[in-house]
């Protein structure tokens, strides 16, 4: 896994208190690991916090999975 | 009419993160004052308080038991609290399954006298540090007062009314109160009603204490800083926590073959329409709150044998005790009175709610918790059993609470071991 990946999947673990191994690239924040809206709006403040990269809204809701959080702040970080 | 019973009790308190751990530290006479942990307090004019303790502690509190890791992130203490304690009584009560038809008819009402005020503090400075944008997005519905009735209702599935009080240290008592009356009122089979309170922050203990409210003389010694009707005491101790109830139709529970603890047969509510810190000097709300409580019971003075004072160690208690007087008699006709704000602190919101579970235990083991720390009894105390230090058995049939809160609220409420 990547560094992005490690450092994305702690921070999904934090916030929604789910099992490590729930959380791979293709787990659906909503399906698979029990978030609602304002958790995904929670999760996308603690990325941009944590990689330094702005998400706008019209990105932000084209977040559903785990990989997609992934391939957009590996595109568009640094 | 429909009768209104108890068949379930939760508590958090700084004595124990359950019913049971509690009532045998306020008991044995312990203390859950101490000096504040909470954030660092050593700017503040008073530094202790009744926290409730973590989980490494014999007395601790488990949030992990009862609440989902992803909520204790979002909300603040208090809620955390009163979701735990509403389980409790659940559990107890033996209600944690219940049927569609019996959700459709079971509701909450459990408050708070100030809500989410840790999180609203950290939240602004958050604001002004970082910008609107850094804003939790679960910040409102984390600190809302209504929030812990809600959490609950959503947890178990609970469809009944949904309603929290907001009536500052009175919110305990006004909760269980009016719940008993939508139970009666049959709107509803089974209540959760009490109150929860979590606010030893920098801005909460300031705040208390720039009103002159807080015990600050004592910081030295947290075990007797609270020191109701005693002749040194000083202001109140701020404590956090919750006490939820199972009420329950009498019927209803007689059907399923609960244990029910006790009915509550009184509720009595007044305003001093005087000031909005300081109670009236001639304690005519209060009088009146007690007055109708008993009338409501159909109770007379005798009938009483405990009173679970306010008594918040502040010059308060001489008001509240001349009252007492006048409503139960000089002597209280043989009634104790105690204050536990001794043991546990000022619970404020959560008060009246934990202080009525500990009058229903009173009845359950015919014993009546001490007021710790009244080794030099303030005038007009003579004739009157305020259990100083120590725990007495003695037989408890009915037993008053009272609660007054900021802005002249009064709450009582009689509980009554079942005919």
């Amino acid at each position: 896994m990547s560094d992005t990946a490690d450092r994305v999947k702690k921070i999904v673990v934090e916030h929604l208190g789910v099992e490590e191994d729930k959380v791979n690239p293709e787990a659906s924040f909503i399906d698979d690991l029990g978030a609602d809206s304002l958790d995904i709006v929670e999760l996308v403040m603690a990325f941009e916090e944590e990689f330094g990269v702005e998400i706008p809204d019209d990105a932000a809701e084209k977040i559903n999975t785990v990989g997609d959080a992934i391939k957009y702040i590996d595109e568009n970080a640094g | 009419m429909r009768r209104v019973v108890v068949t379930g009790l939760g508590l958090v308190t700084p004595l124990g993160g359950d019913v049971e751990t509690t009532w045998a530290n306020l008991l044995a006479g312990e203390s859950g004052i101490g000096p504040i942990t909470h954030f660092d307090a050593s700017n503040q004019k008073c530094t202790i308080a009744g926290e409730v303790k973590g989980k490494d502690h014999p007395w601790g509190f488990d949030a992990d038991k009862r609440v989902d890791h992803k909520i204790q992130r979002q909300v603040d203490p208090f809620i955390v609290f009163g979701i735990d304690a509403a389980g409790q009584a659940l559990e107890d009560a033996g209600l944690t399954e219940m049927t569609h038809e019996q959700k459709l008819r079971a509701g909450c009402s459990i408050g708070s006298g100030i809500g989410g005020l840790p999180g609203i503090e950290l939240e602004s400075v958050n604001l002004h540090e970082r910008g609107p944008g850094r804003v939790s997005p679960h910040f409102v519905h984390g600190r809302l007062i209504n929030l812990i009735s809600g959490q609950v209702s959503i947890k178990y599935g609970l469809m009944g009314p949904n309603h929290a009080v907001v009536t500052a240290c009175s919110t305990g008592a006004h909760s269980i109160g009016d719940a008993a009356r939508m139970i009666r009122d049959d709107d509803a089979d089974i209540m959760l009603a009490g109150g929860a309170e979590a606010t030893i922050c920098p801005i909460g203990i300031a705040g208390f204490a720039q009103a002159r409210a807080l015990n600050c003389s004592f910081n030295d010694r947290p075990t007797e800083a609270s020191r109701p009707y005693d002749k040194d005491r000083d202001g109140f101790v701020m404590g956090e926590g919750a006490g939820v109830v199972v009420l329950e139709e009498y019927e209803h529970a007689k059907a399923r073959g609960a244990k029910i603890y006790a009915e509550v047969v009184g509720y009595g509510l007044s305003g001093d329409a005087y000031h909005v810190t300081a109670p009236h000097p001639d304690g005519a709300g209060a009088e009146n709150a007690m007055r109708m409580a008993l009338k409501k019971a159909g109770l007379s003075a005798g009938d009483i044998d405990y009173v679970n004072a306010h008594g918040t160690s502040t010059m308060a208690d001489t008001i509240e005790l001349a009252a007492v007087k006048r409503v139960l008699g000089n002597d209280l006709s043989g009634a104790s009175m105690s204050s536990t704000k001794s043991a546990i602190g000022h619970l404020l919101g959560g008060a009246g709610a934990v202080e009525s579970i500990f009058c229903i235990l009173a009845i359950r083991d015919q014993i009546v918790p001490p007021t710790l720390n009244l080794t030099n009894p303030d005038e007009g105390t003579e004739g009157v059993d305020l259990v100083p230090l120590k725990a007495r058995k003695r037989p408890v049939r009915a037993a008053l609470n009272n609660s007054f809160g900021f802005g002249g609220t009064n709450a009582s409420l009689v509980v009554k071991a079942l005919d």
